[in-house]
């Protein structure tokens, strides 16, 4: 998990992970296997469910299409939608009729976690989860991804700017500029103040 | 009195032609953006289609059958048109993707290419396709109106191709990846579905019911190379009319070119109401640039 500056490419790099920008130099593995040559639709069929900066929810469609999109990772083992997904989000079980764009940000954000998670990805990608959203939806977020650590079936890769809620959930940080790594550690035992340090050079 | 109400019905059954042209541009425009003059040519290869449909029942089942050939040309226009259109998504159109100006000359490029190869194959006359019997004669209303049964089969048929348009985008699997992958390309694609087949996909659809729309009016005339030209400019105006990305709304655009065609004339002549239905149809678009329906919602107003 990783906590890092504006425009360093962090965003880029969960990008690059997923496929949606090309990767010019290094590679990607997903298990031992290169995934670097594969088109996006296949890496998010091999397991990788990502959460993009601005959430983008399907405005027109309904929360439920939304959330039956999630499956399209699997699509040939299709089921209905899991009852841990509205026991994670508890709102959107009350608006499933709702178009994705009336919601608020807030709960455009808990959709786009919900439709990421709903096929059980192996490995989760959040850009900025906490981004114009208020503090008691970050409160409720910051809960979830603690939970999904606690069950320990999806390994999650979190680029957050917002330092505090960022070391709170996460175990092993990294801190990026101007896209290399000068800053990595256990979140344990780490005074935030100084990764601020680095982050001010 | 009466006669303008016959306007009104031949308005109609104008408009329902040009829905089912229109419906399959309103995917192709409407979703991907894409100039497709070669519409109109998918519009002539629906009628080509129906017209060998109709000889290969001549030479091989009989008269007894003739009157069937009908039934078979619909889905068949609608699988070879759909088909050619797959072909041409897979060779040209993916190129043109987020081009909107260069398609325009490409499509328009690709509708003169199939203009000729119909000239070179059926020959540049017009060919006639003889309507089945069960077609002929019409609905007496009143003492002096009667409603030919092939408009009235036109009609219905515009009526079935939106009804079923509608249940595949809103009801299917297929049609809910479409919507999505036309909201939002790279975010579909990140949840797993492959749009590149998303995308030939869509652009057959859309092509297949221009075929329908071609097999329609083999019922109403006779067919040449050219069909597809006299419909392509009404089609793009319902389209734009119409608004984009609703059904309703090139339902709504269809009726208002159909019946304003119509009464235009009636009132005029054939040119001077296609200038009137033309200004109209610009004065409208400077008070509402957006056509009769637009999607408003708190993502796209930003």
């Amino acid at each position: 998990m990783s906590s890092w500056q504006k425009r360093v490419g962090k965003s880029t790099l969960l990008k690059s992970i997923m496929g949606i920008v090309k990767t010019p130099k290094g590679s990607v593995y997903l298990n031992n296997e290169n995934i670097t040559k594969l088109p996006t639709y296949k890496r998010a069929q091999k397991g990788i469910g990502y959460v993009p900066q601005g959430r983008d929810i399907f405005p027109q469609l309904t929360v439920h299409e939304n959330l039956i999109l999630g499956m399209e990772r699997n699509a040939h083992k299709k089921k209905p939608i899991e009852k841990e997904i509205f026991e994670l989000f508890p709102v959107l079980k009350t608006m499933l009729d709702r178009k994705g764009g009336d919601l608020s940000g807030g709960q455009q954000q808990q959709l786009a976690i919900a439709r990421a998670l709903i096929s059980e990805p192996e490995v989760l990608l959040l850009d900025e989860p906490t981004e114009g959203i208020q503090p008691s939806i970050i409160q409720d977020i910051g809960r979830v991804i603690k939970k999904l650590k606690n069950r320990g079936n999806v390994t999650m890769l979190i680029v957050e700017q917002y330092l505090e809620f960022v070391m709170d959930v996460a175990d092993y940080f990294y801190v990026m500029d101007k896209g290399h790594i000068v800053l990595e550690g256990k979140t344990e035992g780490i005074d935030p103040r100084e990764i601020q340090e680095k982050i001010a050079i | 009195m009466d006669t303008y109400l016959l306007q009104i019905f031949n308005g109609i059954s104008v408009s329902s032609v040009l829905l089912l042209a229109a419906l399959g541009l309103a995917i192709t425009f409407g979703l991907m953006k894409i100039i497709n003059m070669a519409h109109g040519e998918m519009i002539m290869i629906g009628a080509y289609t129906t017209y060998m449909v109709q000889n290969l029942f001549i030479s091989f089942l009989g008269d007894r059958y003739f009157d069937l050939y009908f039934i078979a040309a619909i889905p068949l226009s609608f699988l070879i048109t759909g088909f050619v259109g797959y072909l041409l998504e897979i060779s040209i159109v993916k190129r043109l993707y987020g081009r909107t100006l260069d398609s325009l000359l490409a499509t328009w490029g690709i509708s003169l290419i199939l203009q000729q190869l119909a000239r070179n194959i059926f020959g540049a006359p017009n060919v006639d396709v003889k309507s089945p019997a069960w077609l002929n004669g019409g609905v007496v209303v009143l003492s002096n109106i009667q409603l030919p049964y092939k408009r009235l089969f036109i009609i219905l048929l515009a009526a079935l191709c939106i009804a079923g348009v509608y249940l595949f985008l809103f009801k299917s699997d297929s049609g809910r990846r479409i919507r999505a992958v036309m909201q939002n390309r790279s975010m579909a694609e990140s949840l797993g579905i492959n749009t590149r087949k998303v995308d030939s996909m869509t652009f057959a659809i859309g092509s297949g019911l221009a075929g329908i729309a071609g097999c329609a009016l083999t019922l109403l005339g006779s067919i040449g190379p050219t069909l597809g030209t006299n419909y392509i400019v009404d089609t793009f105006m319902v389209v734009v009319l119409g608004g984009v990305g609703r059904i309703i709304g090139t339902v709504a655009g269809a009726a208002a070119i159909g019946i304003g065609n119509t009464t235009f004339e009636y009132f005029t002549n054939a040119s001077l109401g296609k200038v009137l239905v033309f200004l109209a149809v610009i004065l409208f678009l400077q008070w509402k640039p957006q056509g009769f329906f637009s999607i408003s919602s708190r993502v796209l107003d930003e």
